[in-house]
């Protein structure tokens, strides 16, 4: 099994700690199948120019999924030279991600060198505080990772003011009081996990942009639970036109069905 | 944030998306630091075709760097070592840790702090906002509310 991206100097305290989720994501990218999809994906051809892929999460939480794209890329993506990026709503998520994904980069690096492997060149190359994909140039982005806020609530709570993600005032919460600091520590969790009518709202937005920021050879994969229907979010998908759904990994039977899916969104070539 | 990235942002703000002037976004005030990378030739050669050239211009002018070729380097140029150890050092080594990114269109400033960038959008700006949707109500009520 390859190694999880060490994540013990990330405080909980706002972010969203690794779970089955997140671990769900790991073992689906590194699966024997879908690594293999996707390193034909990235294998250089004599037709197209050798180009780096550029990998986005978006709404990175501690930055473990990532990282572990970043540290095993010649695994999964067949490559060893990638490019990262993360975007988190909460800047401390952002901070956190830096530090995951450069660890397990350098983490990987150094064991090459003991191994005799050619070495691992994949960069990190910002985190940034932002709302899923909105900065993101169209077709810029070649593998776009989303573990979305996904259970059902009745609200999507708003999104941080750049006030609440100043550094200066997240130093400050350190001196406030128990239960403002309680407050707004589940404030940022809460953003983690509510999604909403049918814990879809956000993962809306998300799908609703990638046909915009995702390359020509770009592929996104997008984590659902059973509450959001993954068989008609696939539906959906596939009736955008040129666009195909599948679930390539799946966690923890409940009644018969999946409690967690994976879903692969491509264009067809 | 590596310098590289401003040649895949642009401003959040949707409508701002299909202006030419909101790409690249621009610098000011940069407070810079370099990070030792090791130089991989070839890395820097499998990036270039992603890069828009234009973009990255503006981007290592407004960053102080020297002029980087007019056009993007095709064929024998790619071998040019020199060429690929100036945009290793501009788009690898090089952080942006202070500063901000103004959009050319709307004008809106993104801060950036420590390194870290930040795209969040004021509520009048950005789409989801349940209170704030309450607070533009309230606004436009009848004053005698008020």
């Amino acid at each position: 099994m390859l190694p999880t991206p060490d994540t013990s100097h990330v405080s909980f305290d706002t972010i969203y700690e690794p779970a089955e989720d997140s671990y769900l994501f790991l073992d689906t990218l590194s699966s024997a199948s879908e690594s293999k999809w996707l390193t034909e994906r990235f294998q250089p051809s004599p037709t197209t120019p050798n180009t780096v892929p550029l990998i986005v999460e978006a709404g990175t939480g501690s930055g473990v999924v990532l990282a572990f794209a970043a540290a095993q890329s010649q695994e999964i993506f067949g490559r060893r030279d990638v490019l990262t990026l993360g975007t988190d709503v909460n800047r401390n998520a952002c901070t956190a991600t830096r530090e995951t994904v450069t660890a397990a980069i350098r983490s990987q690096q150094q064991q090459s060198v003991s191994a005799a492997h050619p070495p691992l060149q994949s960069v990190h190359i910002s985190s940034l505080t932002a709302n899923l994909c909105t900065p993101l140039r169209a077709g810029s982005v070649d593998v776009l990772l989303f573990n979305p806020p996904y259970v059902p609530t009745e609200d999507v709570p708003q999104l941080p003011s750049a006030a609440q993600n100043d550094p200066s005032s997240l130093t400050a919460s350190l001196e406030q009081s128990r239960s403002a600091k309680f407050d707004s520590d589940s404030y940022f969790l809460s953003l983690t996990y509510a999604g909403g009518t049918d814990g879809m709202e956000t993962t809306n937005q998300l799908l609703d942009a990638i046909p915009d920021v995702l390359a020509a050879r770009g592929v996104a994969y997008v984590l659902l639970c059973r509450q959001n229907r993954p068989e008609e979010v696939k539906e959906r998908i596939r009736g955008w036109g040129g666009w195909r759904a599948e679930t390539v990994g799946s966690s923890g039977m409940q009644a018969g069905w999946e409690k967690l899916v994976i879903v692969r969104i491509w264009r067809e070539v | 944030m590596k310098v590289i990235t401003a040649n895949f942002v642009t401003c959040a703000v949707k409508e701002c998306k299909t202006s030419p002037t909101s790409f690249p976004l621009h610098f000011h005030d940069a407070e810079l630091e370099q990070q030792e990378l090791n130089f991989q030739p070839e890395f820097i050669r499998n990036i270039i075709p992603r890069i828009d050239w234009e973009g990255l211009r503006v981007t290592a002018n407004e960053l102080g760097f020297p002029s980087l070729p007019e056009s993007k380097p095709e064929g024998e140029a790619l071998n040019n070592e020199q060429t690929l150890q100036d945009l290793h050092r501009l788009l690898m080594e090089t952080q942006v840790m202070e500063g901000k990114l103004i959009c050319g269109n709307c004008g809106h400033e993104y801060m950036i702090k420590e390194g870290i960038a930040n795209f969040l959008l004021p509520s009048h700006l950005g789409k989801r906002n349940i209170i704030n949707q309450q607070e533009v109500m309230l606004a436009n009520a009848p004053s005698s509310l008020s």
